[in-house]
């Protein structure tokens, strides 16, 4: 048994723990001495919590800590480096259950009804706003969970006056919280129930909404909302470590999403209701000109004759588990004394920083691995540049087309470079639906075929 | 559909319609190729490469007239091969039709379709079909060369125990792509290069190629919406020859590709200049052919004048290579066309209406103009930046009255909380906010590469929800409080777990 004060300090010292462990993703070095401040932070949360006053059932707790371990390792173990989206998203929806679960648990406890007046009533609408937002993250993560591992289509599900039923359903759950707020003892529990409906539906739907590559958005997105559950919970159980721990992880998200959408111009609001917004005035430039196809061995050997190579993944390289030939072939070209560079777009992948965790995972230094702004002043001198599966992110529509739908997004300039070879499965436009001038301009070639494949053939001619 | 490729007639003329390899992209179009006996030999192609590439042989230029639907040829057809030819042939090859009319009118009356190749017009879409380009670019490489063998001494400069070489200095005047090959040559050699163009705005590829520009007082742009500079004013004129004379005296090769299509090649460098250049020194004239850009020059020769200055007016044709560039630009345009199955001449098309000199018996030259510019106009940077928005002080004002404005009604709203909520609330209230505003620094410091760790962290440290489960669970596993805890116990844990350890495998991925 610990003293009150004494936990207080310990939730003190985790809180600093949590905050060091999330500035030190500042910089790869100092990142996995980050992680361990979290887990001794966690440590130290658990322990003080359950050794503290008034805790009971230690022996459940135990229990279900220990088979929640085995679960949680074998998938951290067993997770794909291309599946981080979908675990990313799991563990969201299982956040958003906790705080549901939570929510509920305490308008069950007896203590709450000990609350009198005011008190009482800030205590309830607390519960309400804790569970509506837990269950729309978990909802809402499941289906962005289905989208990204395929279980779901992810074109986005859009019907006339959705918005209209939205908030309709919004003003519907503020009512019941005042009837929830005023009914005696437990029997506002039917009101809890309808609105935890409502909210997962809610969830479900906003989630539905979004298309393919808004998905980077909606991670962060539902990254955020868990982390207001959390705040939530920690309003509703008067716990100043759950209210510090959310607001962190809630601003985490939030910033997330604002970085995505600054990286595809878009307004936070647009991405979140789907659909492009008010869109472009005009019909988008028509494109014309000769797209030129070249085969492996003929992009090989402009690749040979290079000097400096600058190479642009895009979701197309994830999917087809490039990543590992793509070393090679760096390896190949370095070798032969070449300098060979990444290009990342903040928005290539489907999750924040998706690229960067593939190529890691492919033995890539970071050193050669640079942001968008890093690299497209470079672009000019750069000899040849791979644009693998990537379309959108390196459309010249965005710069100089004020029609295109994608217009205002930065993007990397790869047609600066000498000679660009853009490997794809066809001509199919990208996620946006835009036809990319790029593909039309005279330094650049079309490789088509399977990213693993091609990436796998040009080693070959390499030798 | 036939195609064919007869030996060229000039013996000076090294070069031939089609190489091994393209043959061998002439079949992947679908045409069958017939090609004269020997047509490669000046080339260095044997029949026997033709064979293998799976061209067809045959003995005569007769018969390659009679059996092809088209003809690949490098120069003009001359009226001997007219009389074999048949009606609707199609012809690829030179004809300089602004110099040749009288060979127009008779490929007309013989109701041959004639494409010159030196017609297709210079737009990004017929880039791969420009045979003037191509070849420029093999004559500009070769004029360097032919320059340097003539000059007797090193290009780059070198400090050696013998004592120091200084670097030659080249002129190249006109930056076309001839001019602008002659450059990348000239400077990867280590020669000092500068190089002259009446047109502005070539000044920039220049220096990009590695050269000084040079450029007169006058401020006069010779650029033409054809992408070929005009004729300058007396004014400019004059300032260019002065300039030209003070570089002659210093430089040791000049390089001239001052061509104007159809026309005789401007005069620029003069007697005096020459004069004025120090012996040993060269001159190599890639206008030769039209009349040379520097007075003394006699094409197809190469001598010195009595000054000791080498004037060089013939250039050889690398033939291997231009063949292999000439008919891949025949490919490219054959391709344009429909290849073998789909093979027909629209005169709608840009390209094919004004290459195609001759069509169903009539004259279709001169074409109507279709302006290029090698650049976009300036005009279009200008206009956007125009409208100027309000000064940064302005900008500045307002952002200070809004940040007023906001904090205003932030405190208003906190006052109304304050009057209502009750004290452990505005406690816990005051920790939230605070925590939002320490994560908002703290998270806009993480690097981008790192964001997939965070959000993976940021999972793990949310499982801190476990504490609501910890807290409400009671000895009673029958309660339904506990029950629910229980369940939010573990999957909160398994977030805990399984978002550490995946963010520790993932940092564990990030090696320098």
């Amino acid at each position: 048994m610990i003293s009150s004060q004494i936990q207080l300090a310990s939730y003190l010292f985790a809180s600093i723990l949590f905050i060091l462990s999330l500035g030190g993703l500042s910089s790869q070095e100092s990142a996995k001495r980050g992680v361990l401040y979290g887990i001794v932070g966690m440590a130290i949360a658990i322990i003080s919590t359950v050794l503290g006053e008034g805790v009971e059932g230690q022996i459940y707790i135990v229990v279900a800590i220990a088979i929640a371990s085995v679960i949680g390792l074998l998938l951290a173990r067993k997770v794909e480096m291309t599946s981080m989206p979908q675990l990313v998203a799991i563990l969201h929806s299982f956040v958003g259950l906790a705080a549901v679960l939570v929510g509920f648990g305490s308008y069950l406890d007896p203590k709450t009804h000990e609350l009198a007046g005011t008190e009482h009533t800030i205590h309830l609408v607390e519960v309400f706003i804790g569970v509506f937002i837990g269950a729309i993250t978990f909802t809402g993560s499941i289906i962005a969970w289905g989208k990204l591992e395929g279980k779901i289509r992810s074109k986005p599900l859009v019907y006339p006056g959705r918005h209209l039923v939205n908030i309709i359903l919004l003003i519907i759950c503020i009512v019941l919280a005042v009837m929830f707020a005023g009914a005696a003892g437990t029997s506002g529990m039917l009101y809890l129930y309808i609105m935890t409906a409502i909210a997962s539906f809610i969830g479900v739907m906003l989630v539905m909404a979004i298309g393919g590559a808004d998905m980077p958005v909606v991670v962060s997105m539902l990254n955020s909302y868990s982390g207001w559950a959390a705040a939530a919970a920690g309003f509703m159980l008067g716990n100043d470590l759950l209210i510090v721990t959310g607001a962190l992880v809630g601003s985490s998200g939030a910033i997330l999403s604002i970085i995505m959408c600054d990286a595809m111009n878009r307004s936070f609001i647009s991405v979140i209701f789907g659909g492009f917004g008010a869109g472009p005035t005009g019909p988008a430039r028509e494109v014309t000109g000769d797209v030129t196809a070249m085969d492996h061995e003929e992009v090989a050997g402009l690749i040979k004759d290079a000097k400096s190579v600058v190479i642009v993944p895009g979701y197309g390289m994830a999917v087809a588990k490039a990543q590992f030939p793509v070393y090679d072939m760096v390896q190949k070209l370095k070798k032969s004394g070449k300098e060979v560079r990444f290009g990342i777009h903040p928005v290539a992948g489907r999750l924040p920083g998706h690229m960067n965790v593939l190529l890691a995972e492919a033995n890539v230094p970071y050193d050669i691995v640079m942001e968008m702004e890093e690299i497209n002043d470079d672009l000019s001198e750069t000899d040849i540049v791979l644009v693998i599966g990537a379309n959108d992110i390196v459309n010249p529509g965005a710069e100089d087309d004020p029609n295109s739908p994608i217009y205002g997004m930065p993007v990397i300039q790869v047609w600066n470079a000498k000679d660009v070879i853009v490997m794809k499965r066809s001509m199919a436009t990208g996620y946006a639906g835009v036809q990319n001038p790029l593909f039309f301009n005279e330094n650049t070639n079309m490789l088509y075929g399977d990213a693993k494949a091609s990436v796998d053939k040009i080693n070959g001619f390499l030798q | 559909m036939k195609v064919g490729i007869p030996k060229e007639l000039n013996p000076k003329e090294l070069r031939v319609g089609a190489t091994p390899k393209t043959v061998k992209r002439l079949k992947k179009q679908g045409f069958d190729v017939y090609i004269e006996s020997e047509a490669g030999t000046s080339a260095n192609y044997s029949d026997q490469e033709y064979i293998e590439s799976g061209a067809s042989i045959l003995q005569s230029a007769e018969e390659i007239y009679q059996t092809a639907d088209i003809i690949l040829k490098v120069e003009a057809v001359t009226e001997a091969e007219i009389g074999m030819m048949h009606e609707d042939q199609v012809t690829l090859s030179y004809l300089f039709p602004a110099q040749n009319p009288e060979l127009l009118e008779k490929l007309a009356a013989a109701k041959i379709n004639a494409v010159a190749m030196d017609a297709i017009p210079r737009i990004s879409r017929a880039q791969k079909m420009d045979v003037l380009s191509s070849m420029a670019n093999i004559a500009g490489y070769r004029s360097v060369i032919e320059g340097a063998n003539y000059f007797g001494r090193f290009l780059n400069g070198q400090i050696t125990a013998a004592g120091k070489v200084d670097p030659a200095k080249i002129l190249v005047i006109g930056a076309g792509v001839a001019g602008l090959a002659a450059i990348g040559t000239a400077r990867s050699l280590g020669a000092i290069v500068r190089a002259f163009d009446t047109r502005m705005e070539v000044g920039e590829q220049i220096e990009s190629m590695g050269a000084e520009f040079l450029s007169v007082e006058i401020e006069e742009d010779g650029s033409t919406a054809s992408g070929y500079s005009k004729v300058m004013s007396p004014a400019f004129i004059e300032a260019e020859m002065a300039l030209f004379k003070e570089q002659a005296k210093e430089v040791d090769i000049i390089i001239t590709t001052a061509q104007i299509p159809g026309r005789q090649a401007p005069k620029l460098v003069l007697d005096y200049h020459v004069e004025a250049m120090k012996p040993g020194s060269v001159i190599v004239d890639l206008a030769a052919s039209s009349g040379g850009n520097c007075v003394y020059t006699k094409n197809g020769e190469v001598y010195k004048t009595e000054n000791g200055v080498t004037i060089v007016g013939q250039l050889d044709q690398l033939p291997a290579q231009a063949s292999q560039l000439y008919g891949n630009n025949l490919c490219h345009l054959l391709d344009d066309m429909g290849k073998a199955e789909g093979f027909k001449i629209d005169m709608e098309d840009d390209v094919v209406s004004r290459a195609m000199v001759t069509h169903d018996g009539k004259i279709n030259w001169p074409p109507e103009p279709l302006p290029v510019s090698p650049q976009k106009p300036k005009a279009q940077s200008e206009a956007v930046a125009v409208p100027a928005g309000p000064s940064e002080e302005e900008l500045a004002k307002k952002r200070g009255t809004r940040m007023f404005i906001t904090l205003a009604i932030i405190g208003v709203l906190l006052y109304l909380l304050g009057m209502v909520a009750p004290a452990e609330f505005m406690q816990h209230f005051t920790v939230f906010v605070l925590s939002v505003f320490i994560g908002w620094q703290v998270i806009w410091n993480v690097s981008h590469s790192l964001h997939t760790p965070l959000m993976a962290v940021t999972n793990a440290i949310s499982g801190i929800i476990i504490i609501g489960g910890l807290l409400q669970t009671k000895d009673n596993l029958s309660d339904p409080m506990t029950i629910l805890a229980f369940i939010a116990i573990l999957v909160a844990s398994i977030n805990i777990v399984g978002g550490f350890v995946v963010t520790h495998r993932m940092l564990k991925m990030f090696r320098k």
